[in-house]
């Protein structure tokens, strides 16, 4: 379908293509096996200028929005889940300081995330706080004329590979809501190291690791926004990365889509390719419908965040849950087109399915997305 | 340092059909790239020139009008200036009437320090025109570069790709190198690249522009004929033994003898 994009966005598109197409897909399996970070890719999405995207023109970016990500990173995505994730949570990890940092502080960090030369990470998750992110324990203290860190956060992705964390840690433990804030920790600041790295089932490319900070010192102007305004920087945040990761499924969904068609038009049983029976049809027929209205949803809760209104976080909600269920169920069934071959890994649909699975579990898992939308719906009612 | 790469739009190699009349390749109607191993040569301009620090990488090619396609492609990987060499007389030209129009074209445009050539075209692929450029303008040459050592104002170290290793030869600038795919990994265009190459001014040279001299141009200025173009005949039959050597060279040796 034509969506009708501008110049600048199918040049964005196009680039990405090329990315995916000469950069991640002759070695997407070599990664995964291996468990080995994209650094060379990456640096080849930098030298494209494609982290510069979301940054204002004003700090050396492209000065795109929601749309534009969701864009790239659906393209990415065709090529590798796990290559685009951590594409992805560099944006994660610097949209705190886009959206609550100081002119100084965007001045200082944002030139270098849009050139590629340093990627940026987020640091929200701890052992005991996952879907329930009020229980975080990780503390901050001012000492004089700095703050001192304690805790360890756990599954941060881009952990150990990037160079800038948003870290969220309580400055006011009994202020409930309000009594945690952001800060950013460099890779190298006293007191910051990295913990175990994590064995995973899909987007092993990806690195995923803990942080702990150790009596970490770091100066005052690392605060990103008020004091005790963490979590409500942290929901902002992720209403606006949750299409970004909604057009991980759209991607992924369309790589597994083109993979089962140009088997089934190939592989040829009872004397016939398979595309010509109508139980396969039937099934590339669903997966397609889908995908498109996954994809039209999508686009239209990102254009929706780009004009900046108050109600972001359903539409962000809803393209997350049905683009990122949708890629599962498309992954799966292209397996099963693929039958036995598909099973195997010297064909990329059995990665892609387990690349699926963790777009329903990050970011929010779709039950959080579902909360969200269903407490959103309570409020529009009442 | 001032670098020329020549390049050459080419039909995507996986639709190419023959002009039943001509012989020559049909262009009408096929998607058309740059020439993959000029693109090489593309990326080790740009590299060199970001390793020195400065100077310009002019980019040329000849070919008709919706070849400028190739050079904002060029543009958007990072080369400073296209310059499309068109006219109709060129059309019909064989590597020896092609070799002469850069020429005259690179004469027209001034002093390079150093020029960069793709090893071959895919669809010709004579692999003539590089060093029928060199010794036209009478530069001296390495084929199948595979890697640029050393670089200074007065001279370049390479390394030539053999059958059975590679040579390391140095050569004084100015001077004239082709390239193979293994000298680098070619950039994606950036975006910001890809905003000035769609501004950029294409500079355009026509026969008269570069003083071409009308009988050393296009068909009239080719001694080349196709006179035939055809799928070389299969081989015959081809059998791969298999198993241990000893038990290969016992079928090879049955085989033999069932034949003789």
């Amino acid at each position: 379908m034509d969506y009708f994009f501008t110049e600048q966005q199918q040049m964005i598109i196009d680039t990405a293509r090329e990315i995916t197409k000469e950069k991640i897909i002759p070695i997407r399996a070599e990664l995964d096996e291996k468990n080995q970070f994209p650094r060379s890719i990456l640096q080849d999405i930098a030298k494209a200028d494609l982290f510069s995207i979301f940054v204002p023109e004003e700090y050396g970016g492209f000065g795109g929005g929601c749309y534009e990500i969701v864009l790239a990173m659906e393209e990415l995505a065709r090529g590798c889940v796990g290559v685009a994730t951590s594409f992805a949570a560099s944006a994660l990890g610097i949209f705190p300081v886009l959206i609550s940092g100081t002119d100084e502080q965007k001045k200082k960090y944002l030139p270098d995330i849009a050139s590629g030369s340093r990627w940026a990470a987020f640091g929200l998750t701890e052992a005991n706080a996952g879907s329930d992110a009020s229980g975080i324990k990780t503390t901050a203290v001012q000492d004089g004329e700095e703050w001192v860190l304690n805790g360890t956060k756990q599954w941060i992705t881009n952990g150990g590979e990037a160079q800038i964390y948003s870290i969220v840690a309580l400055t006011d433990p009994n202020r409930g809501a309000r009594g945690a804030s952001i800060f950013i920790v460099e890779d190298g600041d006293p007191g910051f190291s990295y913990g175990k790295k994590e064995d995973k089932m899909g987007i092993r490319s990806s690195s995923t690791r803990e942080l702990i900070l150790k009596d970490c010192r770091i100066p005052l102007d690392r605060l990103v926004g008020k004091r005790g305004t963490g979590f409500i920087t942290v929901m902002k945040t992720l209403d606006i990365s949750r299409p970004g990761i909604a057009s991980l499924g759209i991607g992924l969904a369309q790589a597994a889509l083109d993979e089962a068609v140009i088997y089934a038009k190939q592989r040829v049983q009872f004397g016939k390719p398979i595309i010509s029976f109508q139980a396969v049809q039937h099934m590339l027929a669903d997966m397609a419908i889908q995908l498109e209205a996954g994809r039209a949803l999508v686009y239209a809760a990102a254009r929706h965040i780009d004009g900046n209104p108050k109600d972001m976080s359903k539409a962000s909600s809803m393209c997350k849950v049905f683009a990122t269920d949708m890629a599962m169920k498309v992954t799966t069934d292209a397996v099963q087109v693929l039958g036995g071959y598909g099973y195997m890994k010297e064909y990329p649909v059995e990665k892609m399915m387990r690349d699926a699975k963790i777009l329903q579990i990050y970011e929010g898992t779709n039950q959080i997305q579902r909360n969200v939308i269903g407490q959103e719906l309570n409020k529009e009612y009442s | 340092m001032n670098i020329l790469v020549c390049v050459k739009q080419v039909p995507d190699a996986k639709d190419v059909r023959l002009d039943p009349v001509t012989n020559t390749l049909a262009r009408e109607g096929v998607e058309s790239i740059m020439n993959p191993f000029d693109r090489h040569a593309l990326e080790e301009a740009v590299a060199i020139k970001e390793q020195q620090g400065g100077g310009k990488v002019t980019v040329i090619t000849m070919g008709p009008p919706q070849a400028e396609t190739v050079l904002r492609e060029a543009l958007a990987c990072g080369a400073d200036e296209g310059v499309l060499i068109s006219d109709r007389a060129f059309a019909g030209a064989d590597t020896w009437a092609t070799s002469y129009t850069l020429a005259r074209a690179v004469k027209t445009l001034g002093q390079f320090d150093l020029i960069l050539c793709g090893k071959q075209a895919i669809d010709g692929d004579t692999a003539q025109v590089g060093p029928g450029l060199a010794c036209r303008l009478r530069l001296p040459f390495a084929t199948c570069v595979q890697k640029t050592r050393k670089i200074s104002a007065e001279a370049i170290e390479v390394e030539r790709m053999m059958d059975d290793g590679f040579d390391v030869l140095r050569l004084p600038l100015p001077a004239l190198i082709t390239v193979v795919k293994d000298i680098n990994e070619p950039r994606v265009a950036s975006l910001k690249g890809k905003m000035k190459a769609k501004k950029a001014e294409i500079r355009k040279l026509s026969a008269a522009d570069i003083g071409a001299s009308h009988q050393c141009i296009g068909l009239a200025g080719s001694p080349t004929q196709v006179v035939r173009v055809f799928s070389p005949e299969p081989r015959g039959d081809r059998k791969i033994f298999s198993g241990s050597v000893a038990e290969q060279v016992d079928q090879l040796v049955e085989c033999l003898r069932a034949h003789l």
